[in-house]
């Protein structure tokens, strides 16, 4: 576990849910990011001012970190973009599909003790470990 | 106000996923590797990101579930309570795409600030496949009745 970081990550997840907290508190709303992305371009939607807001701000996080000396470092994706394609299609189609994500259903559903938010959280984190399990000791292997 | 005060909410939970290094796929991907448990590799860090936000988002939502939305009318809490169908696949397909790269609706938001040429593609399919789920789903007939129900009051 030699890159385990306890400290920094219960203070991220602890962002996190109070940042859940705050969007019910002031908009009665859950924080849901998938939920929230989709009714930006959802053509039934007629309220994405928020939502537009809410992504802003997320966007607007990792630049203020990087202008107070945190630049987070560029992300590793695979090489090939027709795996990524598939792999954005699968979670934009499948999120909506099943209401949810890792913040709409693993944080927001599971606090609200939801049982829907509680099967769809371990079926989603039991897929992907299947499937890292295949792709890193299977076909990587 | 309450478009500032969702800004605010994006940037909190944005700053959250920079802290806690869930903005980083091959942080998170080394979480989802179980079988890099008895080799050592296996990074927990996830859980601790999880169980710290449960206890914050629990709590807190304990605290002000009663009360009415400083700047709406009335909280929006999910109703849907069926564990069906279109729940189960649905996130079994979100848990492959997020295993082929490591990358969820939140952290791949975030990432779009890093102008990285891969987390453009993802969130542009991504986007994709939500309005392919848009346009499908009002013509689609008794199958997804379910879906229908459940997206009216969704989780999240």
């Amino acid at each position: 576990m030699a890159n385990f970081t306890p400290i920094s990550a219960a203070i991220g997840g602890a962002l996190i849910g109070l940042a859940a907290v705050l969007l019910m508190l002031f908009n009665g709303r859950i924080a849901g990011v998938s939920g929230i992305t989709d009714g930006l371009f959802n053509p039934r939607t007629d309220d994405r001012l928020w939502r537009a807001a809410f992504v802003v701000g997320l966007i607007a996080a990792p630049l203020a970190a990087a202008l107070v000396g945190h630049a987070i470092p560029m992300p590793q994706m695979p090489a090939n973009y027709g795996l990524i394609a598939v792999a954005g299609l699968l979670v934009g189609f499948g999120t909506r599909l099943g209401n949810g994500c890792t913040s709409g259903h693993g944080i927001c559903g599971i606090a609200r003790l939801s049982p829907r938010s509680i099967t769809a959280t371990m079926v989603f984190m039991i897929a992907a470990v299947i499937v890292v399990a295949l792709m890193r000791h299977v076909i990587g292997g | 106000m309450p478009v500032l005060a969702s800004l605010l909410c994006g940037f909190i939970f944005g700053l959250g996923l920079v802290i806690s290094q869930m903005v980083s796929p091959t942080k998170v991907l080394a979480f989802l590797d179980f079988l890099g448990i008895p080799s050592g590799t296996w990074d927990p860090s996830l859980a601790i990101v999880m169980a710290a936000g449960l206890a914050v988002a629990g709590i807190g939502y304990a605290v002000v579930r009663r009360r009415t939305p400083i700047f709406d009318t009335q909280m929006r809490w999910p109703t849907a309570t069926a564990i069906d169908r279109p729940l189960i696949i649905g996130a079994a397909l979100f848990g492959i795409g997020w295993g082929l790269v490591g990358l969820c609706p939140g952290p791949a938001v975030a990432n779009l600030a890093t102008l990285s040429p891969g987390v453009i593609v993802f969130v542009i399919a991504m986007v994709v496949g939500m309005v392919a789920f848009d346009l499908w789903q009002p013509r689609a007939a008794a199958p997804i009745e379910s879906a229908l129900a459940s997206a009216k009051a969704a989780d999240g």
